[in-house]
């Protein structure tokens, strides 16, 4: 099957003389639901930027399903939706407007647009806004209503930049809901984001970007495979004095009935619990302290910086 | 990619223009509205008549095409330059540029905006000059094709300016430094037979001073310059403008990093 996006050897440099993107060579399949993860300045955006037509790549092809963005502009636009990083609509216009003007860029009958506006601003919770103007609404019905916006014409690949970026808890999840559900509909999405829960909540695929580069290219089963220790926090009955000495186990007290212990993926929990047992410390709660990917994602970069 | 698709584009973009300056008519309609009503009141009504007869006209009415001219293109300009930076400015312009939209629409529906506004702006006044000077219109053809084609030209303008535009000031400087006096030199109040000789030549380099002359042949019947030449001159300047414009947004300039 051809990929939704096929990038190779894609190079930028800025102007002012930035190199941004060293070589990118890049495959997202078609129905994937993919991450591109990197630091503040990594080139994410500026790949985004490509795709889209936004920024004006050195050298190297992109092509959208099948089709080379400077040679089908056209076609590959029409496959193309973009929800960019930074609010970008005109805050004085009504919502509705926004979107329905939109569809009209896109060659849809007034009818048609309409329609489509109001089906995906019912999705995302905006209906009830639609008739009024776009700087009331809260910042995350702002990022939702980029998101009705790039999917007016029905875009067989959808890219978001950081699209959950200061939105609430709640709100985030159901945003979860909703591209899992368009997603499953058959829309290849491609996402990047800070949030790395998100990328592990929803990506199958995953590629990180440090420096222009490519750095990791993998499932994101296969790459959470390689983390090879995890930080564990428990909330103790027992209130403790000192961290209890756990032979092959590293262990910090947070507070009297908290206590933190680092795991590898050796060595067996079970371990943990009987030696805490036969030092009279019964476990009331235990969690994973911070996010997996996130440890992967700060280790490859160190790795890479070394 | 249908005509019809570029059809509907170009309505979207002309569409978003003019819900634009409807939405801000006090900002938009009403200043230009006021300005050219106080020109009337002043220089046509109060002043006018110690000037005496113009051109056969009384000051009045040889004026009124000049204000009405001087309303449409200062009007066209200041809606592309202000729509168009507006839109680079907060990047709600990349709506516009990630869609499949062809550069010569985007461009075709922001002239058109502001022509519509130009127009509109255009109208009023029109109607304002009803209440001052009786109606004359000596060529409805030449009116007509001058008063469209010239707010072309400085929509064009307009746009041009606000792709260079990096700032607010930017595009303030072009209007106050260079069109209005262009504007006021190029024969609004007065005919060029009045200044000296020198002045007289100097004048037909300002293209502002073919368009008001030859949109007030359309509506008096009397003109400084030859109107085909005129006609010459606003040809000219669209064609140039126009490539100018395109070559700018087929290289991104200000739009494409």
């Amino acid at each position: 099957m051809t990929p939704a996006i096929s990038i190779r050897d894609l190079y930028k440099t800025y102007d002012n003389g930035h190199k941004a993107l060293n070589g990118i060579n890049l495959e997202v399949q078609q129905g994937d639901f993919f991450a591109l993860l990197g630091a503040n300045g990594a080139g994410k955006s500026t790949t985004i930027g490509i795709i889209s037509t936004l920024v004006r790549k050195t050298s190297g092809t992109v092509e959208v399903f099948g089709k080379n963005v400077d040679i089908n502009t056209y076609e590959t636009k029409l496959d193309l939706g973009v929800v960019p990083q930074e609010i970008n609509f005109n805050h004085f216009e009504k919502v509705f407007d926004i979107v329905v003007t939109q569809g009209g860029y896109y060659g849809m009958p007034l009818k048609l647009a309409k329609e489509r506006a109001e089906k995906y601003l019912r999705q995302l919770g905006l209906w009830d806004k639609h008739n009024q103007q776009a700087r009331v609404l809260s910042g995350g019905m702002k990022r939702r209503l980029l998101i009705a916006r790039a999917l007016v014409h029905e875009p067989r690949l959808l890219i978001l930049d950081e699209p959950t970026a200061g939105v609430d808890i709640e709100l985030r999840r159901s945003t979860w809901d909703f591209l899992q559900d368009i997603n499953k509909s058959g829309t290849t999405i491609i996402l990047t984001t800070h949030y790395l829960e998100e990328a592990e909540q929803l990506c199958r695929n995953i590629a990180m970007i440090d420096k222009g580069e490519i750095v990791v290219n993998t499932s994101m089963k296969e790459l959470l495979q390689r983390l090879n220790q995890e930080l564990f926090v428990l909330d103790t009955f027992t209130p403790l004095q000192q961290a209890p000495e756990l032979p092959g186990f590293a262990t910090n007290l947070v507070d009297e009935t908290t206590l933190e212990i680092s795991i590898t993926r050796q060595q067996d929990l079970n371990q943990v619990f009987e030696m805490l047992s036969a030092r009279g410390i019964s476990v009331k709660s235990m969690r994973n302290k911070s996010n997996r990917l996130e440890q992967l994602f700060v280790s490859l970069l160190q790795k890479n910086q070394a | 990619m249908t005509t019809s698709y570029k059809l509907i584009a170009l309505q979207t973009i002309l569409i978003k223009e003019i819900r634009r300056f409807t939405r801000i008519w006090v900002q938009t309609l009403v200043p230009p509205v006021i300005t050219i009503a106080l020109y009337f009141v002043i220089f046509g009504n109060l002043i006018g008549r110690r000037i005496g007869d113009m051109g056969g006209y009384t000051y009045m009415e040889f004026i009124v095409p000049g204000l009405i001219m001087m309303a449409v293109v200062n009007n066209s300009y200041a809606n592309v330059v202000s729509s168009f930076f507006s839109q680079k400015f907060q990047r709600s312009v990349e709506e516009l540029l990630v869609s499949p939209v062809p550069n010569h629409i985007i461009l075709l529906g922001f002239v058109l905006g502001g022509v519509a506004r130009g127009l509109c702006v255009g109208l009023i006044a029109s109607v304002i000059a009803l209440f001052f000077s009786g109606l004359h219109m000596h060529n409805i053809f030449v009116t007509i094709a001058v008063v469209l084609m010239s707010s072309v030209v400085f929509s064009l303008g307009g746009f041009i300016n606000a792709v260079y535009a990096r700032n607010f000031d930017d595009i303030s400087i072009i209007p106050t430094f260079f069109l209005t006096p262009l504007i006021y030199l190029g024969g609004v109040f007065y005919s060029v037979e009045l200044l000296p000789g020198i002045w007289q030549t100097v004048s037909h380099f300002n293209p502002i001073f073919y368009m008001i002359n030859a949109f007030r042949y359309g509506v008096l019947g009397v003109s400084d310059v030859d109107v085909s030449y005129a006609f010459g001159i606003l040809l000219l300047f669209t064609v140039g403008l126009f490539a100018y414009a395109m070559y700018l947004l087929h290289r991104g300039k200000g739009l494409r990093h």
